[in-house]
């Protein structure tokens, strides 16, 4: 009778336990899978200055909002459960609102954690995200119009976007000034595309990630390697010779044919 | 449970107030917790910024969430010392307080929780528990092995204790809305089902409340009549029986299980005023007579 009892007791016991186990097992498991979908960032949402790699940010970020009350523009937003980025933590759009480039840096300085990177000092040397001029086939400086826009509103104008002048062939007679991101310098603090005249924005802010291209680490470009050793690596280099009838000479940049 | 606590209030002549002290001290310290986040936002006078999980008073004083920055760790993050300071006054607080006094004196989460358990009893509404009452360790336990597996804060991501007071503090409304969701979960489908069974929340405060230094004594434990409006009552009646009933067995009166929060509704129902909140190491009985035994820990 004791025996079965102990019995009862200790199957009791292990089918709750292993009730319990399981059940919050697959939950673990679904919070995994659930986590995974949560590091998708949606391209058109920016973290703030000094923001660490997705990842890392999403394990420092506490989600207490201190940054979003440090935003003296209220530009910042915690995403809500049903937003794309991940639940709590501070992003903006920057179509809506940019970032204004605050010299101190409010919204980092307010961050406990280190989620927001305290390295940062200056906000030129942000790096929210990376501007694009995405569409050449709506950008009315590439339509051969002086809008220029987005490269007057950059903080870091003639730095950050040069307007580079190209021969208009629609006319044939005029130049287009197409703006030109220059990544060195662009915080992608998206001002450019918050002030974009056009009804969905030619130029767009995007996570450096999908904005840069990567060369290979084995790419040796020859100008370079010849500049920094000061003579061709490979061979001297040979004056190009024309085969060309006698009294005739040819100068490729510039003269072209030249008769004796 | 045949006598209702109806009935024991129209018996007794302790009036309303005194019937329900501790629960009003409670709710008024959960709205003035909030009323102090909300004066900045509101009023532009900027006493707190920042929420539960981590906030900044008057610009000097940081408080951090200890749950929080612990899953942080998991993750792989190191503290910083405004995080370390936040968290460790948190916990000297918390250990002095009583872990769960975030559960019934801070936690939004509660009010809807008391409110369905209240409606539960207004209505008969009779089920049993689906879940164990540990079942709140091992999901506190997945919290951090999640935050190691993943390397972030995978639990923050649906944490509907966080959801929720974020959600109040910044006017996030779908995840202020969990509240409801967790309001009808306990009235229709568990009883008492979140925050006596399943938050990892309350479970971590609970570890932290191992040493709680206030705590409620069934000092005067000889009146009982076994009326039993005090289990009727408790969120986490299993607290009570042994402080309550052990003067046979030489058990303290202090109610010293880590999951009692502290809430006082005991005090409140108790028409023998059985109940008071003292220390934990006074045993003393309302008698005087200290117990001879020292119980065990």
């Amino acid at each position: 009778m004791v025996s079965l009892q102990i019995n009862t007791t200790r199957r009791r016991f292990l089918t709750e336990t292993a009730r319990t186990v399981c059940g919050v097992s697959l939950f673990g498991l679904g919070l995994g899978f659930y986590t995974q979908k949560a590091f998708s960032l949606p391209p058109t949402s920016l973290r703030p200055p000094g923001a660490l790699s997705e990842k890392e940010f999403q394990a420092a970020c506490i989600r207490c909002g201190l940054c979003v009350r440090g935003c003296p523009y209220d530009i910042l937003k915690l995403a809500d459960i049903i937003d794309q980025a991940a639940t709590g933590t501070p992003y903006f759009n920057a179509r809506h609102a940019p970032c204004e480039m605050c010299e101190d840096i409010p919204c980092l300085l307010a961050c406990p954690t280190n989620a927001l990177n305290k390295s940062l000092t200056t906000i030129d040397d942000a790096r929210m995200g990376l501007a694009v001029l995405i569409d050449h086939e709506t950008c009315l400086n590439y339509l051969g119009l002086r809008c220029d826009v987005c490269h007057r509103v950059c903080p870091l104008i003639n730095e950050a976007i040069t307007l580079e002048p190209q021969h208009n062939v629609r006319s044939g007679k005029h130049a287009s000034f197409i703006p030109v991101v220059h990544s060195d310098k662009c915080t992608g603090c998206g001002k450019c595309e918050h002030s974009c005249v056009l009804e969905t924005a030619a130029i767009k802010v995007l996570p450096a990630h999908l904005a840069k291209g990567e060369i290979g680490h084995h790419y040796r470009l020859g100008w370079q390697e010849k500049a920094k050793a000061g003579e061709s690596l490979v061979s001297p280099d040979a004056s190009h010779e024309y085969n060309l009838p006698e009294g005739l000479k040819y100068e490729h940049s510039g003269k072209g044919l030249i008769k004796n | 449970m045949q006598i209702t606590s109806q009935q024991h209030l129209f018996a007794s002549k302790r009036s309303w107030i005194q019937h329900h002290k501790w629960l009003l001290l409670r709710r008024i310290s959960q709205l003035s917790i909030f009323c102090l986040f909300m004066s900045g936002p509101w009023f532009d006078l900027w006493i707190i910024k920042g929420n539960l999980s981590s906030s900044l008073t008057l610009d000097t004083l940081p408080l951090s969430d200890p749950f929080i920055v612990t899953q942080s760790l998991f993750a792989g993050q190191l503290l910083t010392s405004v995080t370390l300071t936040g968290a460790l006054i948190v916990t000297l607080f918390y250990i002095f307080a009583g872990g769960r006094v975030y559960c019934s004196w801070l936690c939004p989460v509660n009010i809807a929780t008391d409110a369905s358990s209240w409606l539960r009893k207004k209505f008969r509404i009779k089920s049993s528990s689906l879940f164990a009452r540990n079942t709140r360790y091992w999901l506190l336990f997945t919290a951090f092995v999640m935050a190691m597996i993943t390397g972030t804060l995978s639990w923050e991501l649906i944490n509907p204790v966080t959801l929720v007071q974020r959600g109040l503090i910044s006017g996030l409304w779908i995840s202020a809305a969990i509240m409801f969701a967790i309001f009808l979960f306990d009235l229709f489908i568990s009883r008492n089902a979140w925050c006596g069974h399943l938050c990892p929340v309350g479970a971590f405060y609970s570890l932290l409340g191992r040493l709680g230094f206030i705590r409620v004594s069934a000092h005067n434990r000889a009146n009982c009549n076994d009326c039993m409006d005090c289990f009727a009552v408790c969120p986490e009646e299993q607290v009570i029986k042994p402080a309550l009933r052990g003067t046979d067995q030489l058990i303290s009166p202090v109610i010293l299980d880590i999951n009692c929060t502290n809430c006082g509704r005991c005090i409140d129902v108790c028409n023998k005023s059985v109940f008071k909140f003292t220390h934990r190491f006074n045993h003393n009985t309302y008698v005087n007579k200290p117990l001879n035994q020292e119980p065990s820990q």
